[in-house]
């Protein structure tokens, strides 16, 4: 390919598919380089929980923003991705998990989130599943879930249908700065771009590492367990005061758990082993949650990445010192948000002003030498 | 949560590979935990009786009851009844966890030997999830544990020996087998007589089934498959045709047999759960099952200290399946005359084990011809024609076929389906199935109630970790 696009997206996850989108949507030739498949990775295995009591405080406005686009995900995407939107539950079963739940639910509620604190008797009514023990709860009704794994194939059709230049199973090896843009390698040859995104989720650092920019990215390898199908156990999105358990029932009977316990991988290698103390621990707070999943049998677990910059809120907006180079990327709880901030930014890239402000990598570089020579 | 136990040598499958193994590392000085999650060692082909069965009292049993009594004395630990759910490396070599009767045990060992033997396959065609069809292995364990026999009237098809081991077993047990169909022409047997008269005391058991049959009366059709199965609520009619050498259908009057039972296999695939989910190296070899682990001559796998036997490393058949474990199993306690000597006699076994593995290969055309509107992933009811479309729509490796079809993500996670899957999506694509790849192996290896494997705790005893930033 010799042709410059007027913008190379570099990754194809949940970020660089909503920029691509909505950047050929804008009206700019669009090349999407990802060196799997679309939304393989952290945007179709992670848990697909579409949550305000998982997500950091400063990031409800964004949240909520996004909620609203994935419940309206056929209209913009052309695919609902199997959401379901329905009442949330955070859970405290201990005097320390009801002191955690108090102070975080007012913190989000502060920000925006629409959380009540209600009684046991009250989360009984809106889960009849739950177990006993509930001694507080934490109530949204901006909550739900979608099928993630959807994610990729309905990204798919969306970008082919905008024209955008999909290149799958095509990995970039380096990018060079050249006169009138930039200069993607690729085994398969270089692609070339007027304008720059790096949303590479957890290899954004690696990418970034080739325009001389040391953006350090964490890599959390985020333990997912999944039942067999059985008959309907609960309704709602329930999690627990720390953070440490997410779980929904889908449609079809199959119940995710997650809730982020770590197995073994990295960057290189992925998610490579679940550590089974882990899994047991994250499954018998799923079970103490939801007694009626111990009827269920396990039928599979996995392991996601996630990307976490040091101060964990994100990395979106332009590259200091490389014009038109822009980066979209570890947003914690990244798949209920991740829309959102990837359409501010495509509306940056667009020219327009974004409704909210990005989340400018500035801070979390060193004073000088992390900077490129421009 | 306990410690896990410590071993020398945890081996997986306690068939005639993995029993073997344990018992002559066991008899040599190892200390050896063997863990299967059927009740009683065997395996598959040396299965035992069950249930107040007194068993067929044939040669498989004797065999079987032999290794049986061998492990007993042995000095192995039994793990019987235990489902294997997590198998993870650790910084000393493999940590594995368990099911069984009493609920959750973990073990740990620097050897890992997986002997974990084959799962059956069964290429669709329409008809084939219909009550009242079973497959060829699944009829083998009723004979031979429970002397069940499936249905009255039945038609045993497929390929490869297990037809005539079934049959025989049939017509012994006194029902009646409307046919025997197999899907390889005559000539393919012939072709292979030189390598089956090489093991004199396997080709005379063999004859002595087919004999049996052909005593029976019972019509034999080579070069045949099944069309489909009639009926409704249960089977009624088996419609055969002929098939050509590749084992696609082929122009010819079709036969209708009325039975009440259909009996069918096409060939085994190798169990290879445990080495996918270590991310051991892998290669595709269709005469012997399809992907199967990378070893080298001493059974070790691409990671050190993994080891894999029997079916488990390629299907080779039960002689082959012994001769390992024996060598293996003086190899890892450091005898390597005794393991070298096991070793020679696998060279001699193998043109009989190669020509049984060419019978019970699968077929690319036979999978290619299979119709749209059949169900191929029989967990989630994903259809060829379901498959073709995620194709078309962009799912070009196996993977991410599952995120568009939710092909592979049922109770099995893709256990009977996979080899089927692959091939067809190879074929529409017009590719390799290295490129289109294997079905990630992931926990746990066998579906596990969340009741059993959580055990008894207490609340505060789940090790919460620390909360994510707020």
């Amino acid at each position: 390919m010799s042709a410059r696009q007027d913008l190379v997206v570099v990754g194809g996850g949940i970020h660089g598919c909503t920029v691509a989108l909505m950047a050929a949507r804008g009206g700019l030739s669009v090349a999407l380089i990802e060196r799997g498949a679309l939304c393989r990775e952290a945007s179709g295995v992670n848990a697909g929980t579409l949550t305000m009591q998982m997500t950091r405080v400063a990031l409800i406005p964004y949240a909520l923003r996004a909620h609203a686009m994935w419940a309206d995900a056929r209209s913009w995407l052309g695919h609902d991705v199997g959401v379901v939107v329905c009442d949330g539950l955070s859970l405290a079963f201990t005097e320390r998990e009801e002191e955690l739940l108090s102070y975080r639910a007012g913190k989000r509620r502060e920000a925006g989130a629409p959380i009540d604190l209600i009684g046991a008797n009250a989360a009984r009514e809106v889960e009849p599943g739950l177990g006993e023990g509930v001694r507080l709860a934490g109530h949204c009704k901006v909550d739900g879930y979608a099928n993630a794994y959807l994610t990729g194939l309905a990204f798919h059709r969306a970008l082919t249908d905008a024209g955008v230049t999909l290149m799958e199973h095509r990995a970039a090896t380096g990018i060079d700065r050249e006169e009138g843009g930039f200069a993607v390698q690729t085994a398969q040859g270089v692609v070339r771009g007027t304008r720059l995104v790096i949303a590479g989720g957890v290899w954004i650092e690696p990418m970034m590492a080739w325009l001389g920019v040391s953006l350090p990215i964490k890599v959390l390898i985020n333990q997912l367990a999944v039942t067999e199908r059985q008959r309907p156990v609960m309704r709602t999105v329930i999690g627990i005061a720390s953070g440490l358990l997410s779980l929904k029932q889908y449609p079809h009977g199959t119940t995710v758990i997650g809730g982020g316990w770590q197995g073994v991988g990295d960057r290189e290698r992925g998610g490579v082993a679940l550590m089974p103390e882990r899994l047991i621990g994250n499954v018998r707070l799923a079970c103490h949650a939801i007694p009626a999943l111990k009827e269920a049998r396990l039928a599979r677990a996995w392991a996601g990445l996630e990307a976490e910059t040091a101060d964990a809120l994100p990395a979106v907006g332009p590259i200091p010192g490389i014009p038109d180079a822009y980066v979209c990327g570890s947003v914690h709880s990244g798949y209920t948000s991740g829309p959102y901030l990837a359409r501010l930014l495509a509306d940056l890239i667009l020219e327009r002003e974004p409704a909210l402000p990005l989340f400018p990598i500035d801070r979390l570089l060193p004073p000088q030498a992390g900077r490129a020579a421009s | 949560m306990t410690a896990p136990l410590p071993f020398d040598i945890i081996v997986l499958g306690a068939g005639p590979a993995g029993a073997t193994c344990a018992a002559t590392a066991a008899e040599a000085g190892r200390r050896v935990a063997v863990v299967d999650e059927q009740p009683q060692a065997g395996g598959q082909v040396w299965r035992a009786p069950m249930g107040g069965f007194p068993g067929k009292g044939d040669a498989d049993q004797a065999s079987g009851d032999a290794l049986r009594q061998r492990l007993v004395t042995s000095s192995a630990t039994r793990l019987l009844g235990h489902r294997v759910w997590s198998v993870v490396r650790t910084e000393t070599g493999y940590r594995v966890d368990t099911l069984g009767p009493d609920g959750p045990t973990a073990l740990e060992a620097p050897s890992l030997v997986v002997a974990t033997g084959a799962h059956e396959r069964v290429v669709p065609f329409p008809g084939w999830t219909m009550p009242g069809v079973i497959g060829l292995a699944a009829a083998t364990v009723l004979l031979k544990s429970h002397g069940v026999v499936p249905g009255r009237r039945l038609v045993v098809a497929g390929c490869g020996p297990l037809l005539a081991v079934v049959a025989a077993g049939l017509v012994k047990a006194g029902a009646e087998v409307a046919a025997v169909v197999d899907i390889a022409p005559r000539s393919a047997w012939l072709a292979r007589l030189p390598a089956i008269l090489g093991q004199p005391r396997l080709a005379a058991r063999g004859l002595s089934w087919a004999l049996a049959v052909a005593k029976a009366g019972v019509p034999m059709l080579s070069g045949h498959g099944v069309r489909r199965v009639e009926g409704g609520a249960a089977v009624a009619r088996v419609v055969v045709g002929p098939v050509d050498a590749e084992g696609a259908p082929a122009d010819g009057p079709e036969r209708v047999f009325e039975a009440d039972g259909l009996i069918v296999g096409h060939g085994l695939t190798t169990a290879s759960e445990v080495t996918r989910l270590l991310r051991a190296e892998h290669r595709f070899d269709r005469l012997r099952g399809g992907w199967i682990p990378v070893i080298d001559g001493a059974f070790q796998t691409s990671l050190a200290g993994l080891y894999a036997i029997g079916d488990g490393a390629g299907i080779r058949g039960q002689a082959m399946a012994s001769l390992s474990g024996e060598a293996l199993g003086w190899h890892l306690a450091g005898r390597r005359a005794e393991a070298e000597a096991a070793r020679g006699r696998m060279a001699a076994a193998t043109p009989f084990s190669d020509a049984m593995a060419g019978l019970m290969a699968e077929r690319p055309a036979q999978v290619r011809a299979i119709a749209p509107d059949t169900v191929v992933c029989r967990c989630e009811d994903v259809t060829r024609a379901e498959i073709d479309a995620a194709v078309a729509a962009g799912a070009t490796q196996i993977d991410q076929l599952k995120h568009f079809t939710r092909c592979g993500m049922g109770p099995c996670q893709g256990r009977s389906c996979a080899d089927t899957v692959q091939e067809l999506m190879a074929a529409r694509l017009g590719t390799t199935r290295e490129a289109v790849g294997q079905w990630t192996g992931r926990p746990p290896l066998r579906p596990v109630p969340l009741g059993e494997v959580i055990g008894a705790f207490s609340y505060d005893d789940i090790p919460i970790p620390t909360p994510a930033p707020l």
